[in-house]
């Protein structure tokens, strides 16, 4: 099966402290350390599952610049086969349907049986999966917490709904399926494996390449813009305690149970 | 008739002696060295290790711990009738050489002594059977009736074999009687004759036997003559053939195990022997994987366990119910080595160890203590294979989820918790602190003579921040010239490389080697035992390195650091051996020296303490593990506190701290036990002010505790 997972890099929430710029709008990006979107890593350890099981090969495709060729290396690494970068400057300042409609192009110059995307990004808006779907007039999953591979052209899939409960699905191939957490436990990446795929050739593909319409992504085609970035207020629903620890504990119980968690 | 004949001169069974003994002799040799031949292979097939330098020093390895017996009397009893046994042994080895090649020859003379030395060494030797038949017993009691806890086997690894071990203690007491009734047989046999025979030692065994052969005919005594000759023979090599198939194997290799055991034990194994580290990315595969993966020496240790259960007694991974167990590490890879290295046929191919013979819980279970190590008379490493195993699971990608956040950002932020590298230095720059102490942050251009290495969680963490204040102080108050990397230090990368992630600890070591070398210090202190030992064993090249409690130690000698009488008089001290301070490093003094240099400190200690201490839970990345445990460690060691009388448990290492205050919780032993670091209270009870006033009240405070 030839699975093409779709990337982004994004700012680490674990290992930065997210501030505003001055001009408060945008995140300050000055002291960032970045690193691949948590989703989009589970989609490749689901890949490479799938491809351990049933043969075929793993692609990881990103729309960026040479800094994010850092996420390509890593899922490489990791052990997807091949690399490709979608760079153009006509492609920076894209929103969702620009990014959906690069991808698009790319798809439509390879054969793929199956295209996975993370359901979102740390700092996204969970729209490409869909978009691309439809672009490409595939069927679409989302929230995909299982796969499995029925025969060549099937798949039973299970997708997480409300409340932690999951429906079951069965998709036809080609299909784009949007990966939720903790569908695997991703595989751990070493310096070591990073260094083996150091000098890797990656492909970068432009908008020529492509064939993409320069007018119809990149800035001058967004239709969503962003206009701020703000950081909420301190809402006063905290409700500090501030007896003994055995008054506290009671304290905690009696509103647990007022609130149905305890019966 | 005229002399008795030898055993090899008489007809047994209608065969000729000579040759009945010559095929017992040439098919028991072949067959041994047949068997040892075959348990080479995997040796062979093994990982290259180098252990063939240094003669001298492993000649006095072999003197200490072979020949010494040197950890055998950690455990009184099971020690003690080792040692009866070991020496009686290499006493006997040279007379079984004579009986069963010279058939029965007669007293043995030492070429160049007079002929009395040898009748002296016969009745040793008398007395030296003796004392091991009548340990076999001994042993044989204690593994049929008393059954000490260690010798067990937990049910899910099969069952225990206390029957094996007693077939073949059995044997060995075979062995003596029929070596004993040889000796008296002919005695009785020459006595009869009217022959000068040999006297045999009072009370010994062949002595006795004498006593009850006295009374039989002279073809009986004939009879017992090449009787017990034969059995001697028979048992013997079926005892030598026997041992390669278990635990006794250790009686042939424990010379050679020791002989080649690690000389610089804390130093850990480089990830491949003979490949220097700029070619280290060559390496096709990381790590243990695969039986072979182990080094010869490492199978070679595996053949040596005596299954004695030391290791494990003291393994706090095992006493807290963790997946692991280092004794059953080793005996679950001879096993291995046993059913893929038959006797005859080829070797079956290998399969991946872990999530076969190993489970990966049981290789991340290990705190690197040491305990194991310490303890094993045989010298057997468990360490180095624990981190070899890892490496080779760290190239797998069988990372447990919980630890590659923090592996992850050890790599791109340089400390495990993800924290931006610019706040490393926010504990020193408070501006209350800094007018109390100025902490100054070296590079190029601003130098001092010492470095204070201050690591990832004494930087970072709230609670050991104070740590990383009270050493400050400690170092500000002796006027010694010293700095801090700040934001130019990264993690020192100790439980890194014993995680297995060989070349993110080279990443991290070089940085921090550079950072160092930059700012041209004359001597490192620290307050954290894993950075002491990162920077002493597994850095090169950078200036020397001490930890805190020596450097105060040193100070407090030299009169430069003293103390006012200690604050809380009804407190009761105790020491924790951080576990890379002292088993790793030995340093268990320095910092007891310290708390008894504070007037009316009363300390006690732990039953176990010093080199038996024990881990507090692990420190670095062991902080993110999350394991199969039915006890916390650092709870069983509060509670030994607990029942040492202590109240106050003072640590030296800030992981310790983070478990130990942790365990006073969870024991329940909050308000009744607290923790401090040595630093902290080095910090608290430092004569700093109107240094004349405090003098006096130290005289008065000792006035008065001497009138106690």
């Amino acid at each position: 099966m030839e699975i093409l997972v779709c990337l982004k890099r994004v700012p680490d929430t674990s290992e930065n402290e997210i501030e505003l710029n001055d001009a408060g709008n945008d995140i300050d990006r000055d002291d960032l350390v970045y690193s691949i979107n948590e989703w989009d890593n589970y989609a490749v350890e689901e890949a490479l599952q799938i491809v351990a099981k049933f043969g075929g090969n793993v692609t990881v495709v990103t729309v960026g610049t040479e800094d994010d060729e850092e996420i390509l290396r890593r899922e490489m690494a990791m052990g997807a086969n091949h690399g490709v970068m979608i760079s153009d400057d006509a492609f920076s300042g894209s929103d969702g349907k620009g990014i959906a409609t690069i991808l698009k192009a790319f798809v439509a110059k390879a054969r793929y049986d199956l295209i996975l995307t993370g359901v979102q990004a740390e700092d996204g808006g969970a729209q490409i999966g869909g978009m691309l779907a439809a672009l490409l007039d595939y069927p679409f999953a989302s929230l995909v917490n299982s796969i499995e591979v029925l025969d060549g052209k099937k798949l039973k899939i299970s997708r997480e709904i409300e409340g932690g409960n999951r429906e079951m699905n069965e998709i036809d191939l080609p299909c784009v399926l949007s990966i939720q957490t903790g569908i695997n436990e991703p595989r751990y990446v070493g310096m070591r494996g990073i260094r083996q795929v150091a000098s890797v050739p990656i492909p970068t593909f432009g908008a020529a390449e492509l064939g993409v319409d320069p007018g119809a992504v990149g800035e001058v085609a967004t239709k969503v813009k962003r206009v701020d970035y703000f950081v909420p207020d301190l809402g006063k629903g905290a409700e500090m305690l501030g007896g003994s620890r055995e008054e506290n504990i009671e304290k905690v119980l009696e509103l647990v149970a007022a609130k149905g968690g305890l019966k | 008739m005229g002399t008795i004949p030898g055993a090899e001169q008489i007809a047994y069974w209608l065969i000729p002696g000579r040759p009945l003994f010559l095929i017992i002799h040439v098919f028991g040799i072949a067959s041994f060295a047949y068997i040892v031949a075959r348990r080479l292979v995997p040796i062979i097939r093994a990982e290259r290790d180098d252990r063939f330098g240094h003669p001298w020093a492993r000649l006095r390895m072999v003197f200490k711990f072979w020949l010494g017996q040197w950890k055998h009397p950690r455990y009184r009893t099971a020690g003690t009738i080792h040692i009866l046994v070991f020496a009686s042994f290499i006493l006997l080895v040279a007379r079984a050489f004579i009986v069963l090649f010279g058939g029965a020859p007669g007293n043995l003379v030492i070429p160049g002594l007079p002929e009395s030395t040898g009748h002296a060494y016969d009745i040793v030797t008398d007395y030296a059977a003796t004392v091991v038949f009548l340990c076999m017993i001994v042993a044989v009691i204690r593994r049929a009736i008393f059954r000490p806890a260690r010798y067990a086997v937990p049910a899910k690894l099969g069952k225990g074999h206390p029957a094996d071990a007693i077939f073949l203690l059995a044997l060995i007491a075979i062995l003596m009687v029929a070596d004993s009734s040889f000796a008296a047989a002919k005695a009785g046999g020459e006595s009869r004759l009217g022959q000068p025979a040999e006297a045999l030692a009072v009370m010994s065994l062949p002595w006795m036997f004498k006593l009850v052969f006295a009374s039989a005919s002279l073809p009986s005594i004939r009879t017992l003559f090449v009787s017990s000759y034969l059995v001697h023979e028979v048992t013997f090599y079926f005892l030598l053939c026997y041992r390669p198939f278990g635990i006794q194997f250790h009686v042939e290799t424990s010379l050679f195990n020791v002989y080649f055991a690690k000389l610089d034990r804390d130093a850990l194994k480089p990830v491949r022997w003979g490949v220097p580290e700029e070619r280290l990315e060559q390496v096709k595969s990381f790590g243990v994987k695969k039986f072979e993966d182990f080094t010869w020496k490492h199978i070679l240790d595996f053949y040596s366990c005596a299954d004695c259960g030391r290791c494990s007694d003291n393994c706090p991974a095992n006493a807290v119910g963790r997946p692991l167990s280092p004794r059953f590490l080793t005996t679950k890879a001879r096993d291995y080595a046993f059913q893929h290295y038959p006797m005859f046929g080829g070797s079956t191919n290998s399969k991946p160890l872990v999530g076969s013979v190993y489970s990966e819980d049981e290789i991340w279970s290990c705190t690197t203590c040491g305990a194991c190590e310490e303890e094993c008379p045989l010298l057997i490493e468990y360490i180095d294979k624990v981190v070899d195993l890892r490496r080779g699971l760290v190239d797998e990608g069988r990372v447990p989820q919980s630890l590659q956040k923090p592996l992850k950002a050890l790599e791109s932020r340089g400390n495990p918790y993800g924290k931006v590298e610019k706040k490393r230095a926010d504990w020193a720059n408070s501006k209350e602190f800094q007018q109390i102490c100025h902490v100054k942050a070296l590079d190029k251009t601003t130098g001092a003579t010492t470095l204070f290495f201050v690591d990832s969680i004494t930087s970072y963490d709230d609670r050991m921040q104070s740590i990383a204040r009270a050493t400050a102080k400690i170092l500000d108050h002796v006027g010694e010239d010293f700095g801090i990397l700040g934001a130019q230090e990264k993690d020192s990368g100790h439980e890194v490389r014993r995680f297995g992630e060989e070349l993110l600890f080279m990443a991290l070591r070089d940085h921090n080697a550079d950072a160092i070398r930059a700012c041209g210090v004359e001597r490192v202190v620290t307050a954290d035992p894993h950075a002491y030992n990162a920077l002493k064993r597994d850095y090169k090249d950078v200036p020397p390195v001490e930890h805190i409690s020596q450097w105060i130690a040193r100070n407090v000698r030299s009169g430069r650091i003293k103390f006012h009488a200690v604050e809380n008089r009804n407190a009761v001290y105790t020491y924790h051996d951080p576990c890379y301070l002292g088993r790793h490093n030995q340093i268990y003094d320095d910092p007891r020296n310290v708390l008894d240099a504070i007037p009316g400190l009363k300390r006690v200690e732990m039953s176990r303490s010093r080199d038996r201490s024990f881990c507090c839970g692990g420190g670095g990345l062991m902080l993110f593990y999350e394991p199969k445990e039915e006890q916390r460690l650092g709870v069983k060691r509060v509670q030994m506190a607990d029942e040492a009388g202590a109240t106050v448990i003072v640590t030296a290492c800030p992981f310790c701290m983070v478990n130990i205050e942790d365990a006073i919780k969870v024991a329940g032993l909050e308000g009744k036990m607290t923790a401090i670091d040595l630093t902290e209270l080095v910090d608290q009870h430092i004569v700093r002010e109107e240094p004349v006033v405090q003098a006096r009240e130290v005289n008065e405070f000792q006035q008065e505790f001497a009138r106690r």
